[in-house]
């Protein structure tokens, strides 16, 4: 176990080393930091004056060294607009977009296992055919298509549900302040989080729906049935727990996309998350911020990854963690 | 009175554009602790019975008409609670590849418990000493420690034994082994069909043994049913049908053991392969394969009667009969 967590790391270390040397390559495309520093004013000696201080003028390798000496110690940068460590930018936003990321999870694993499941064991009635039929919609739509429509719908229709923002929101520790502390703040994630989960939420269901119809028909099924047990242990016993290991294995690269996709679902409600605040420093070519958001997303991806791993080895018994570190 | 008793059973598959005939008129008996044998070639519906016996056919397939009387009671209409019942507990199967029966994910313990406790009422506890009695009368080693284990931690003869000794966990009064040994290695084969004998033997317990492989019907059952295509060609006392069989189907699967031929020579075989379910000739299924085959066996399905000491469904086994006696007058 300890062994294959050194070896992960070790991986890890490697993944993070090349996320970085492409953010940073993208740095020097994004235009000229200087303009967005000092503005137009300013005379050229300045600008040659401070490119030199900054050390724009020095050789790429030079630059990206310095950039991962001082990010090993924590510095990503600073951001040009908020004039803050770019760090302490994200990580004052994470929370709000981790937020977002769980409640949408939640509704993913609370309804992908029972729809799933349910449209397996009983593929042709019309309850089953409706949620496949549905599933394929949800899928095809795109995420800021559902969240336009759920606001036309719930917030200036119906008037139920806010419509941006975070509400009413609880300071837990440090950076990290919760919706889930008070209803206020109950309703302003209800919508963000089904609107991020409604292109996985589908998704799930069809991969659990062909997984479990899959393993339903396989031999240890069938002699479970000749051993007299209950249909619901079977499926729920028997089935399901083969079911969830592949689905686990995606299902952990998809809460790393689902990070990604937040960009639009926050930007949509203005959910001050880490996704808008990314498309702002698009907007504003707030370059450090951009490259440290980059490295931020991309260290959540590879957690993430190596969280699941470590779950799927615990749920199958044929993945031996002790030895696979040899 | 017969502790099994099948009559006229028809099974069918229900393919896209039609319904085929997987069974066609299986009719026999199984008194209490008596030993079957089943045997033909692959496609000819061997395993297909042992799995309509407990009403456990998979789609497409179905029982189309027919009984399979259980101790009185026909399967076939039991509802599915009534099936639970039977499942496991009264009638026991054991299938063809232990490295696929066992669920990966359940520790056999676990397999073994659920088995016990979905028939009757004990703990827990009282459940694992069980199952550690009966891992120990399959010979297991340490079968304390087997109970935590995974399938995968086991050999496949090791995992036939523990499928065998849940087969055995709660008395059952009818086991059907659907080709128990064919995934096995053969110097495991001997072994677990030796301890099938003795288990059977000393519990009184009734077996059908579905195999394509006549030595171990020689070994180990009382009474053979031979199939061709869904049907039964021969049927009697597993000694007469080794020593002297009737129907040419049955002589050339003698014939074919490696037995029956000498050092050196080749082996013997039956020309040809068994037909698809969608494509049984008329007549005799086995007439284009049958080298005594007339104009009546491509016509007239055979019913099969009594010959001799047998049960034979052939048009032309008087014929076959005087050839021989022939033959051997020559010699």
């Amino acid at each position: 176990m300890f062994a294959y967590l050194v070896k992960r790391v070790f991986q890890a270390i490697a993944v993070m080393f090349v996320i970085s040397l492409i953010a940073f390559a993208i740095q020097g495309n994004l235009g000229d930091p200087l303009r967005e520093l000092v503005g137009q004013s300013v005379s050229e000696e300045v600008r040659q004056q401070l490119r030199e201080e900054l050390g724009l003028n020095d050789p790429f390798l030079a630059q990206y060294l310095r950039f991962v000496s001082n990010a090993l110690q924590g510095d990503l940068g600073t951001s040009y607009f908020f004039k803050e460590p770019a760090l302490d930018v994200i990580l004052k936003k994470l929370p709000a977009t981790l937020e977002l990321v769980l409640g949408a999870t939640i509704i993913i694993i609370g309804l992908s296992v029972p729809l799933g499941v349910y449209t397996a064991i009983k593929p042709n009635t019309i309850l089953s055919r409706g949620i496949m039929g549905l599933s394929i919609v949800g899928i095809s739509v795109p995420v800021f298509l559902t969240a336009i429509l759920m606001i036309f719908l719930f917030s200036v229709e119906l008037g139920w549900l806010p419509s941006f923002g975070r509400g009413d929101i609880v300071p837990v520790w440090g950076y990290w302040e919760t919706n889930f502390a008070t209803a206020d703040g109950w309703l302003h994630i209800l919508m963000p989080s089904i609107a991020l989960a409604s292109i996985m939420l589908p998704l799930f269901v069809r991969l659990i729906r062909a997984e479990m119809m899959e393993v339903l028909q396989s031999e240890y099924v069938r002699y479970a049935t000749a051993k007299g047990i209950n249909p619901w242990r079977i499926y729920f016993v028997h089935a399901l727990k083969n079911t969830l290991l592949p689905v686990i294995t995606v299902g952990g690269v998809q809460i790393g996309t689902m990070v990604a996709y937040t960009i639009l679902t926050e930007t949509v409600f203005q959910w001050p998350g880490m996704g808008f605040m990314f498309l702002e420093a698009v907007n504003r070519v707030d370059t450090p911020l951009i490259v440290a958001y980059l490295i931020v997303v991309g260290g959540i991806f590879v957690v993430t990854n190596t969280i699941v791993d470590l779950i799927y080895g615990l749920v199958n018994p044929t993945v031996n963690l002790a030895r696979m570190g040899a | 009175m017969s502790l099994l008793s099948v009559r006229d059973l028809n099974v069918k598959f229900a393919m896209r554009d039609e319904t085929v005939t997987a069974l066609n008129g299986i009719s026999f008996d199984l008194a209490k602790g008596e030993r079957l044998g089943i045997v033909g070639e692959s496609g000819a519906g061997k395993s297909i019975t042992g799995f309509a016996l407990m009403n456990l056919l998979s789609r497409p397939g179905f029982i189309d008409s027919g009984e399979i009387l259980f101790d009185g009671q026909d399967v076939v209409t039991m509802n599915n609670k009534q099936l639970r019942e039977i499942r496991g507990n009264r009638i026991a199967m054991i299938f063809q590849d232990p490295m696929v029966t066992l669920n990966p994910v359940l520790t056999i313990g676990q397999q073994m418990v659920e088995t016990l406790r979905a028939h009757r009422k004990v703990s827990h506890e009282e459940a694992r000493q069980i199952a550690v009695v009966k891992l120990r009368e399959v010979y297991i080693p340490s079968p304390e420690e087997r109970l935590d284990q995974y399938p995968h931690e086991l050999s496949g003869g090791m995992r036939q034994r523990i499928i065998i000794a849940i087969a055995l966990l709660l008395d059952p009064q009818l086991i059907i082994a659907d080709e128990p040994t064919t995934a096995l290695d053969v110097t495991i084969q001997a072994d677990i069909m030796e301890l099938m004998l003795e288990l059977c033997q000393s519990n009184q317990v009734g077996l059908i043994l579905i195999t394509h492989d006549l030595g171990v019907v020689s070994q180990m059952t009382e009474r053979t049913l031979v199939m061709y295509a869904g049907r039964i060609i021969e049927s009697g006392r597993t000694r007469s049908i080794i020593n002297d069989p009737q129907h040419p189907y049955t002589q050339g699967l003698i014939n074919a053991l490696p037995q029956q031929t000498q050092p050196g020579e080749r082996l013997r075989q039956i020309p040809g392969n068994m037909p698809t379910l969608a494509q049984i000739p008329s007549g005799c299924a086995f007439n284009p394969r049958c080298e005594f085959a007339t104009d009546t066996c491509r016509s007239q399905i055979p019913k099969i009667s009594q010959y001799g000491e047998v049960e034979v469904a052939c048009h032309e086994v008087h014929r076959l009969q005087l050839e021989t006696q022939l033959e051997d007058q020559e010699a």
